[in-house]
């Protein structure tokens, strides 16, 4: 479409979209004298993209991404369990990606995909990693059990992307196929304590999540 | 936390321009620490930098064969580059050995260069730590000084550098590249980190106004004979007690050339020079790793409860260039 406009339409474009931006950052000013890349302490309107939908809220550069999820948006799955990136309940995926979002300042992630706890099932459909999780009794009292469920689902990506692990044999033989032992289970979990002591129901929930699939 | 203003640096020029214009600036990586540290109150900026959206996450090969790892680079991609894997094995598990999944994802190379002490003193406000508060004391020398340090302490601090990645990068000879207003500048590694002396509260180098862009890892044909050992209270998910970072060029069953750093030891990544020279020239065998080992820990200093650290280090050394030695010979 692009190629096809003539100067002058694209000049009518040009002035329009000036106009709204105009418009735009009038709104912005009046409600924040700051929008990123500079957040003043003050604070000003964010945009997030949340399991998939659009999600806007007022935050000062302090507030982190797991108060975002759970205090602004109510999206209260992700737990807030130490605080401090030392037990992995807090748990999303950025990109796809597991963090600990209880340090992550939210304003790294404004641009970013974010899914939590509440966008891994589809509707009323459990996912085969929350369905093996109930099958081998993958906890108790349930409060690591949204990080937990979050960190295996990347876990899963990153080995199938053959990312190796520190109780990989032979780190430097990038062709020698990486076999998922129960030590390779526990050891790319270890982020996500469990006080009541689930360990073996999640490495048998992993496991069979995995078995199915390959 | 208290409140701070945040930017997103766009270019390397701003970003150091900013840092330089403001005081009580801070740059901005992955924040595993820094946030961390800026929620008890030991870190309060009043402006971060966010400087992990700039074009400083490649990994690339140089000219001469080493390869330079961009600050933005995170732990976990640098982990697992095939570069890092085929070429020096011992960053890569030193990278996998640290921290967990998650935290691997945010961190940064700069960053991890940069980490605090995980002395409790020093994080606990309530505390006395000359790292912290200049002159107000340190209560680790008299206190529970069970993870702290052997070599290299004084009578200010005793606080161990936290970084599995530095005891590799020190061991493989790392430069890193900094830059500020007046241009560029390299550093090596094992000089960036510096011992506390008088003057604890100063960790680096690094001069007020200089963001960390890179890290060059020298050509070495033999660096792929290595491995990092590591030894924590549990085995997984924490801090060493003891490391080993160790790399061994053997021909002729004769070691023609040394690495051994070792972590958990000292305020730096601590590499053990004489302990290389003991082992050079000599068979792979048991015996002269015991001699360098030996050699290595010869002027540690304990506190009441971190003598263990002494013997557990010797016999981290022998381990871990017994595990070069044998890797070597299959």
């Amino acid at each position: 479409m692009g190629i096809n406009l003539k100067r002058r339409r694209f000049g009518q474009l040009m002035f329009l979209s000036t106009a709204l931006t105009a418009i735009g950052n009038w709104f912005k000013t009046a409600k924040s004298q700051t929008t990123p890349p500079t957040l003043s302490i003050d604070g000003a309107e964010v945009a997030f993209k949340i399991n998939g939908v659009r999600q806007t809220v007022n935050i000062e550069p302090r507030v982190t991404l797991l108060d975002v999820l759970r205090e602004r948006i109510g999206l209260t799955g992700t737990k807030k369990g130490c605080n401090h990136g030392q037990c992995g309940a807090c748990t999303v995926l950025v990109d796809g990606v597991r963090i600990n979002s209880c340090l992550a300042l939210a304003i790294q992630y404004q641009d970013a995909e974010i899914t939590t706890i509440e966008g891994i099932a589809d509707g009323e459909d459990l996912s085969a990693i929350q369905t093996a999780f109930i099958n081998n009794d993958g906890f108790q009292c349930g409060y690591c059990t949204s990080g937990q469920i979050c960190s295996a689902v990347a876990m899963l990506n990153e080995f199938a992307a053959e990312e190796a692990s520190i109780v990989t044999p032979d780190i430097s033989n990038l062709d020698a196929a990486i076999e998922l032992t129960d030590a390779e289970i526990k050891e790319r979990m270890s982020g996500n304590l469990c006080r009541c002591g689930a360990y073996p129901g999640i490495v048998a929930a992993v496991r069979e999540v995995y078995e199915r699939a390959s | 936390m208290k409140t701070f203003d945040y930017t997103r640096a766009s270019s390397i020029e701003e970003a150091v321009l900013t840092v330089n214009n403001i005081d009580r600036a801070k740059f901005l990586g992955g924040g595993t620490n820094l946030i961390d540290l800026m929620k008890e109150g030991v870190e309060q900026p009043d402006r971060l930098i966010d400087v992990t959206k700039l074009s400083l996450a490649e990994i690339e090969e140089l000219s001469d064969g080493g390869v330079r790892i961009g600050a933005m680079a995170r732990n976990s991609t640098t982990a697992n580059h095939p570069l890092i894997r085929q070429r020096y094995p011992v960053l890569s598990q030193a990278f996998l050995a640290g921290a967990s999944p998650q935290l691997r994802n945010m961190a940064t190379v700069g960053g991890n260069l940069m980490q605090r002490t995980r002395c409790y003193y020093f994080t606990d406000t309530t505390m006395p730590c000359n790292k912290r508060e200049p002159g107000s004391g340190c209560a680790a020398i008299e206190g529970f000084n069970r993870i702290h340090g052997i070599l290299g302490t004084s009578e200010q601090c005793i606080a161990t550098h936290p970084s599995d990645m530095c005891v590799a990068l020190a061991a493989l000879d790392a430069v890193v590249r900094v830059q500020s207003i007046d241009g560029e500048r390299e550093i090596a590694l094992v000089d960036f980190h510096t011992l506390p002396g008088d003057t604890p509260q100063i960790e680096t180098q690094l001069q007020p106004g200089e963001l960390i862009t890179a890290v060059d890892l020298p050509a070495n044909d033999w660096a792929n004979n290595s491995y990092y050992l590591k030894v924590r209270d549990r085995n997984s998910y924490a801090f060493a007690l003891v490391s080993v970072a160790a790399a061994l060029n053997v021909r002729d069953d004769v070691i023609q050339d040394a690495r051994v750093a070792m972590g958990g030891v000292a305020h730096k990544p601590w590499r053990a020079l004489a302990a290389e020279e003991i082992l050079v020239g000599k068979p792979a065998n048991e015996e002269t790793f015991q001699q360098a080992a030996e050699t290595a820990l010869a002027s540690a200093q304990t506190y009441e409860h971190n003598a263990f650290k002494v013997e557990l280090g010797k016999r981290a050394i022998v381990r871990a260039l017994s595990t070069v030695a044998t890797s070597i010979s299959t």
